[in-house]
């Protein structure tokens, strides 16, 4: 079938068969940040957004995004950056392969969640699963982001 | 110039967080590779008597299908171990014997996915069904025959195919005997490590093609990009010249990607078809299908006077290498190497079998028996000290090692990492049990551990620095970056022997056309081996510079002075950058390039004191880890950054050990915890009060004062969880992982 979807506001008419999975198509037309970490949407590595809220692309048929904005973190180049400078600071990246996904459902929570607690930062976060880092380094990395987003909007 | 003991932020965070292509699948570039799957087997054990393919091929879109008629006969070891590898070669591309559910049977080479798989299901195997060895306890003397075939082995390594006995370790502290005859009190208990995925998030997976010069290429997500070549090399009958590995950014390895698990089938196909191809494990593949923890049993015998003097320890190991014998007589190994040193003045004795059985084969994972060994000493102490009434703490102190000139440990201190960590943690209080309402308990237990800094007396890595024209240098190094950070720690460590901003430095790693030599990340020795040798390559391009400048300039060499990204060449500065300039010129003519090599006579040892405080719901046995610290002495810190977040890291992996992760088993031999939901490690709210204290030392012979810190954080949370748990509740398991349900059948005493 042809998807018509609009990827990070760029409007895209793809052929696709009618089982692919959202992740395939967006790797195969080089949105090679999603990542694939399992096939169960167990992992949180594959998130995007689609129109806005953090979906499993490894577990969402492609033709769903029929007429719907997918966005990847290639469309939050400030935030995404932004983030990275803080994830950075703390040494919480290590091998990063988890961190797109991670990032992006971070941006989809601070839009989300207002002032949220650890406890409900960790809640929103719990599907996005890391090996490496431990995740209380990522905590730091959150809430420092937070904080100078804070002191920007006064 | 202050660059080391500083947080400075990884060479490649910013690009890997924002999603920037750098991994092995981003890194395909041809739009017609073949994709690889392979048909495997589902059962534990049979030999093929017949593999048909003709319908399979058939299927439109099928390259080519390879059987073990196929496959070179050569046999091999994919462990990631310098030359000679002192594992088994007991291993074909294809046999025709499966050893495990998930043993390849047939290579298929596709245009995609679906092709291929359409293709497995028209593949015809008859198989003659084979008794399997299921339970790796009954291995030893089985009628049942694992390795029917003749296998080679590079040393003498207690190999005994006929008995299933892939290898022996032994090793002996004297006066074991008579220190159980002059013990008060003798303790003697079994405990069951269990296997562990890595579970790293970036699954196995490699891509091969021809370069334009005919050489067969891998990219490959791997720790051990020299091993891998030479493993292609010797499975595929071909000279190591003609392969080149490239390893790209690594999504995790743990110690799975220090066995070549996938990259044999993709440079097969390459080499056969001459086409590109790649092979990407899916997670039920990674969970079912690659390598795992050992697994153990361990019959641990303790003796020691009232006081809680300890007068010997005796282990007894049985562990389990399943189908195949990766890492077999050397994992095992620390559990003695490991445990000994750290006990210095107790005799102990070692002995241990590890059997072939028809599961998953075990290999190399963070931590590499020194995790085993330490869950079964430290917690026989643990119990020791409950039954002499003592704090285990106190215990500790009374047998663990001092540090001193000309032992075996020069550095470090154990007993103080246990200091800071009872006053940290306020151990003396929390150890004890505390209701805290009618069905909660909380409580505290810990341990310690160490582990080594490379593998002393063989594991030797080299870095090359080159000074470019513009007056900056190329770092090249062979050890891999997996998420830990060498890549900057090196950058860090070459920065500042060369007196230069980190930005003038850029690191290259790795490619086996051209880094220098490097076993690869493993054995905690990314920092300590490779750093070593950065810190000699650069003392010499500080020599080479100034030998350079004074032919260039035609004055005394004493004159010139090295000021990092200048020379004073008598009273006047010249920058690097015109040296540079000047020197690769015809008017210099000389590309300076330097080569630094060092491989460690000692393996100094980084310790850790774990503590552990976790709340029983003693109504339905659940355990909640309320806060968990490490005290870590891993000699000074190059990055204090990225040591706290690997200790955390590690604690987290630790806690998954000690409390979830489990791989299950039908009774037909297929495992069926195959995904991330039926798998389960830690997640954000399993762990949430991760403390890490250090306590700093400054090791002679490591690079600026650093000792390892990439494995010794795995070990001590399940010797320490294990504890809290017995004080909350009485309940003593010995056979990890410390369930709930362990936990309530001993509370309920069923």
């Amino acid at each position: 079938m042809l998807l018509t979807t609009t990827i990070n506001g760029r409007k895209k008419e793809i052929l696709i068969k009618d089982d692919d999975y959202l992740l395939d198509v967006l790797r195969k037309e080089g949105y090679l940040s999603v990542k694939r970490g399992c096939d169960t949407g167990a992992c949180g590595l594959c998130t995007v957004l689609l129109n806005g809220s953090p979906i499993l692309s490894c577990s969402t048929l492609a033709a769903r995004a029929q007429g719907k904005h997918i966005s990847t973190i290639e469309h939050f180049p400030l935030e995404a950056k932004k983030f990275a400078s803080f994830m950075t600071s703390e040494g919480a990246e290590q091998c990063g392969f988890c961190s797109p996904g991670f990032t992006l459902t971070v941006i989809a929570m601070i839009k989300e969640l207002e002032n949220p607690t650890d406890d409900e930062i960790m809640h929103y976060l719990n599907g996005n699963l890391c090996r490496c880092s431990g995740y209380v380094s990522q905590l730091r990395a959150i809430r420092n982001f937070m904080e100078d987003m804070k002191h920007e909007n006064c | 110039m202050k660059i080391v003991n500083t947080s400075v932020r990884k060479v490649d965070g910013i690009g890997v967080v924002t999603g920037n292509p750098a991994y092995t699948e981003d890194l395909i570039l041809n739009n017609n590779v073949l994709t690889i799957k392979l048909l495997r087997s589902p059962h534990p054990f049979a030999k093929i008597k017949a593999i048909d393919t003709s319908i399979a091929l058939k299927v439109p879109g099928v390259e080519a299908i390879y059987t073990h008629e196929d496959t070179p006969k050569t046999r091999f070891t994919l462990a990631g171990q310098s030359f000679p590898e002192p594992s088994p070669y007991d291993r074909r591309i294809l046999d025709e014997y499966v050893r495990y559910v998930g043993d390849p049977v047939a290579i298929i080479a596709a245009e995609d996915e679906r092709c291929a798989e359409k293709a497995m299901k028209l593949i015809k195997v008859q198989y003659e069904i084979l008794e399997p060895i299921l339970d790796f306890e009954k291995a030893i003397d089985s009628h049942i025959i694992i390795h029917p075939e003749e296998v080679h082995t590079n040393f003498e390594i207690g190999y005994e195919r006929k008995r299933n006995i892939a290898s022996k370790a032994y090793a002996e502290k004297p006066g074991v005997d008579e220190g159980f005859k002059n013990s008060d009190v003798i303790l003697e208990r079994t405990y069951y490590t269990q296997p562990q995925m890595h579970a790293m998030m970036e699954t196995y997976r490699s891509y091969s093609y021809f370069d334009v010069n005919g050489r067969l290429t891998t990219v490959s997500s791997t720790q051990i990009p020299f091993h891998v070549r030479r493993h292609l090399a010797r499975a595929l009958e071909i000279p190591s010249s003609k392969i080149r590995v490239i390893k790209p950014r690594v999504g995790g390895g743990f110690g799975g990607k220090q066995t070549a698990v996938c990259e044999i089938y993709s440079a097969f196909v390459t080499l056969k078809t001459g086409k590109p191809s790649k092979i990407i494990y899916n997670r039920k593949e990674t969970h079912t299908c690659t390598t795992t923890r050992y697994g153990m049993r361990l019959d641990v015998k303790i003796g020691a006077d009232l006081e809680g003097n300890i007068k010997a320890i005796d282990i007894n190991a049985l562990s389990n290498a399943g189908a195949y014998g990766e890492h077999a007589p050397t994992v095992t190994s620390l559990v003695s190497y490991k445990t000994f040193p750290l006990y210095d003045t107790v005799p102990m004795r070692f002995n241990a079998n590890i059997v072939y059985s028809n599961t998953m084969n075990a290999g190399a994972f963070r931590g590499y028996g020194a995790t085993q060994g330490t869950f079964a000493v430290e917690s026989i102490i643990n119990e020791l000290a409950h039954q002499l009434n003592l704090d285990p703490t106190e215990v500790r102190m009374k047998n663990l090692v001092e540090p001193g000139d000309g032992k075996y440990i020069t550095s470090g201190d154990i007993k103080k990492c246990i200091e800071i960590g009872k006053e940290k943690f306020n151990w003396d209080e929390r150890s004890k049990p505390r209701e805290i309402s009618p069905n909660k308990v909380r409580a505290a237990g810990m341990a310690v551990t160490m582990q080594g800094s490379g593998i002393a007396g063989i594991d030797t890595a080299a870095a090359t620095i080159k000074l470019g024209d513009r007056g900056d240098f190329n770092l090249m190094v062979g050890v891999t970056d997996m998420g830990q950070g060498c890549d900057t720690v090196l950058t860090q460590i070459a920065a500042e022997v060369l007196e230069v901003p980190m930005d003038k430095i850029t690191i290259h790693s790795a490619d086996t056309d051209l880094s220098p030599y490097d076993p690869g990340a493993y054995a905690s020795s990314g920092t300590y081996v490779t750093g070593n040798a950065v810190i000699i390559a650069a003392n010499n391009m500080k020599e080479e510079i100034l030998k350079g400048a004074s032919k260039l300039f035609n004055i005394d060499i004493n004159d010139i002075e090295y000021l990092g990204t200048s020379l004073k060449v008598v009273d006047k500065i010249i920058t690097l950058e015109e040296f540079a300039q000047r020197s690769i010129s015809f008017e210099g003519m000389n590309q300076i390039t330097t080569t630094g090599t060092w491989g460690g006579e000692t393996s100094p040892p980084p310790f850790i004191a774990g503590f552990a405080e976790v709340e029983v719901d003693t109504l339905t046995g659940e355990i909640a880890i309320l806060d968990y610290l490490s005290v870590v002495d891993c000699g000074t810190h190059i990055n204090p950054n990225l040591v706290k977040v690997q200790v955390e890291g590690g604690a987290v992996q630790g806690i998954g050990l000690a409390l979830f992760e489990d791989i299950k088993y039908d009774r037909r031999g297929r495992v069926i915890s195959d995904s991330l939901m039926q798998y389960k490690i830690p997640s954000r709210l399993d762990c949430k009060n991760i403390k890490v204290e250090f306590s700093n030392s400054y090791e002679k012979t490591g690079p600026f004062g650093a000792k390892s810190v990439g494995e010794v954080v795995v070990n001590t949370p399940a010797p320490a969880i294990a504890d809290a748990v017995y004080n909350a509740t009485k309940v003593r398991v010995r056979n990890l992982p410390v369930t709930s349900e362990k936990v309530l059948m001993g509370i309920l005493n069923i």
